[in-house]
């Protein structure tokens, strides 16, 4: 018992030493450049294998989740917020400005009443689980066409009403991904009107990339030359705050 | 020039001869660190949902074929212990793979994402490279089994002379037993290419260029089961792999599998152990 037992300390010694060589190796600037090569690797191979209107998978209404699992915050709960809820979101815009000829703002039975797509696509969480769902929504190419993208714009940005933490829910995509076919502002799920814990009024399904860049409460989409200046940097909340990678496409 | 040992002669050392080409060696190394990295870096991109479903879809509210809870693991009807290695509590939180194999060694889904995904690089050109130079060149017949060898009741005695610790000398150490030709072409030609395309079968981006992948697998939750499987039978070749060697003498085997040469065991005195009248 008692050999046992040193035995197994002498192990969690050893053990522990190694992992703190590990992590150091980890921390280490050299090492981080080296995983970052990796990483635009893995984007450019995406990008390059990949047509641009290349589309998710599609499926039936008979594969849906039958129950989809709510992530993320499932209610942003602030005073303004709420206010919109009460007045079922009549007096709510959505703003479409930055980089554009034309600033919109529009409201939700406008957003109902042009052109929409509804797709079942599958929500993949970067925690590896899946839920397959239907959606319908205003395509986003449709807004910027309307808006006029200025040649300088390079990035789309969602802010949301939603806060973590105290910081605001905001996540970013290129311009390759903003004017796909599937990429579209949600708002309705599984035939019925999105729901608060799924990001009513409005939420941006962006199919090719995991669950992190579907902004759910999709208050004002900005067109932007670089994503340096906005929060912390990186294009989205989780980029800033956890280190995610800024493309989600594996 | 008395080389050739004779049946009850004393052993004479036997001369070493050239067992692995230099593809081999690079690969084997190269190898060796990048599927390490990949299966502790997996382990903690696992530790983020550690449950595992079939079909096209799978969360919480579905039902998993294998989920880790607090000190078990249960794989369909049956709740394993977990050994230690899943289910434990560390740092004060609830980890359902050790921290001790994993990287980084505390909770970072991040990190081990752009670990994984880097390293994966490392593990798919070279492991391309040496597929093609395996198939292309004659390596590949180092690996093919011959009719002899896949008879069951050859396949049941070299077993029974692993499980008795008797390996190969002499003569028929020098190319691979079935056992090795069987594990090898499972690992280069299964595993591998498996875990491969189960990995990619995994990414949103990729399955809009190759949907086909997904219809290979079973949808994107299959293949994220199979992916674990796969990744879980490396595991264990390289347990197997490391013991054997250990067994069989760790020296002269690694220093083969850098330098090339390896010495065979000295033939007539393992013969008469390894063979009783029979």
């Amino acid at each position: 018992m008692m050999m046992e037992f040193s035995r197994r300390t002498l192990f969690a010694g050893a053990g522990g030493l190694v992992l703190a060589g590990c992590d150091k190796i980890a921390a280490s600037p050299n090492v981080r450049k080296l995983l970052t090569l990796g990483e635009s690797a893995t984007f450019s191979a995406q990008r390059l294998v990949s047509d641009r209107a290349a589309l998710a998978p599609e499926f039936s209404l008979a594969d849906l989740s039958p129950v989809f699992r709510v992530n993320g915050n499932g209610n942003p709960g602030t005073p303004d917020y709420d206010a919109h809820v009460a007045g079922a979101f009549a007096d709510w815009r959505l703003a479409v400005d930055g980089l554009v000829e034309r600033p919109l703002s529009l409201s939700l039975a406008q957003l109902r009443a042009a052109p929409h797509r509804t797709q079942i696509t599958r929500h993949d969480c970067v925690e590896g689980w899946s839920a397959i769902g239907q959606w319908a929504g205003t395509p986003l190419r449709l807004l910027l066409q309307q808006a006029g993208l200025r040649s300088s714009a390079r990035y789309i940005v969602f802010h949301c009403a939603d806060l973590s933490g105290g910081r605001p829910y905001y996540e970013s995509v290129d311009l390759i991904d903003a004017l796909h076919p599937q990429t579209i502002l949600a708002w309705a799920m599984n035939g019925q009107t999105l729901s608060v814990p799924h990001g009513a009024p409005l939420r941006l399904r962006v199919e090719r990339q995991l669950g992190y860049k579907q902004a759910k409460y999709v208050m004002r989409v900005e067109a932007v030359q670089s994503l340096a200046g906005l929060y912390g940097g990186k294009g989205g909340y989780w980029e800033d705050v956890a280190d995610y990678q800024w493309y989600a496409g594996i | 020039m008395s080389d050739t040992p004779d049946a009850g002669l004393p052993a004479t050392a036997p001369a070493p001869f050239y067992r692995h080409k230099l593809a081999t060696r690079l690969w084997h190394w190269v190898n060796a660190l990048s599927v390490f990295v990949m299966l502790m870096s997996g382990l903690m991109i696992f530790n983020a949902h550690p449950r595992l479903y079939w079909g096209k879809y799978g969360a919480n509210p579905d039902h998993p074929w294998l989920e880790v809870m607090p000190g078990h693991i249960r794989v369909g009807p049956v709740v394993l212990p977990g050994f230690g290695v899943f289910g434990v509590s560390a740092n004060g939180r609830g980890y359902a793979v050790n921290p001790l194999f994993t990287i980084p060694s505390h909770y970072d889904l991040s990190g081990s994402r752009e670990w994984h995904f880097a390293f994966a690089w490392l593990l798919v050109v070279p492991g391309l490279l040496y597929l093609a130079w395996t198939l292309i060149g004659p390596h590949k017949r180092d690996l093919a089994p011959t009719l002899d060898e896949l008879r069951p009741s050859h396949i049941l005695h070299d077993i029974g002379q692993h499980a008795r610790l008797r390996f190969p000398t002499g003569e028929a150490a020098k190319r691979y037993n079935i056992l090795q030709k069987l594990s090898y072409a499972g690992v280069i030609f299964v595993l591998l290419p498996g875990v491969v395309a189960t990995g990619m079968t995994m990414s949103p981006g990729l399955n809009a260029a190759w949907p086909w992948l997904l219809d290979l697998f079973g949808g994107r939750q299959s293949a994220r089961s199979i992916h674990f499987i796969c990744a879980m039978g490396l595991a264990a070749f390289i347990i197997v792999h490391v013991l054997m060697v250990i067994l069989a003498g760790p020296i002269n085997e690694v220093r083969s599998m850098i330098s090339g040469w390896y010495r065979p065991h000295p033939d007539p005195v393992n013969a008469a152990i390894a063979e009783p009248a029979e």
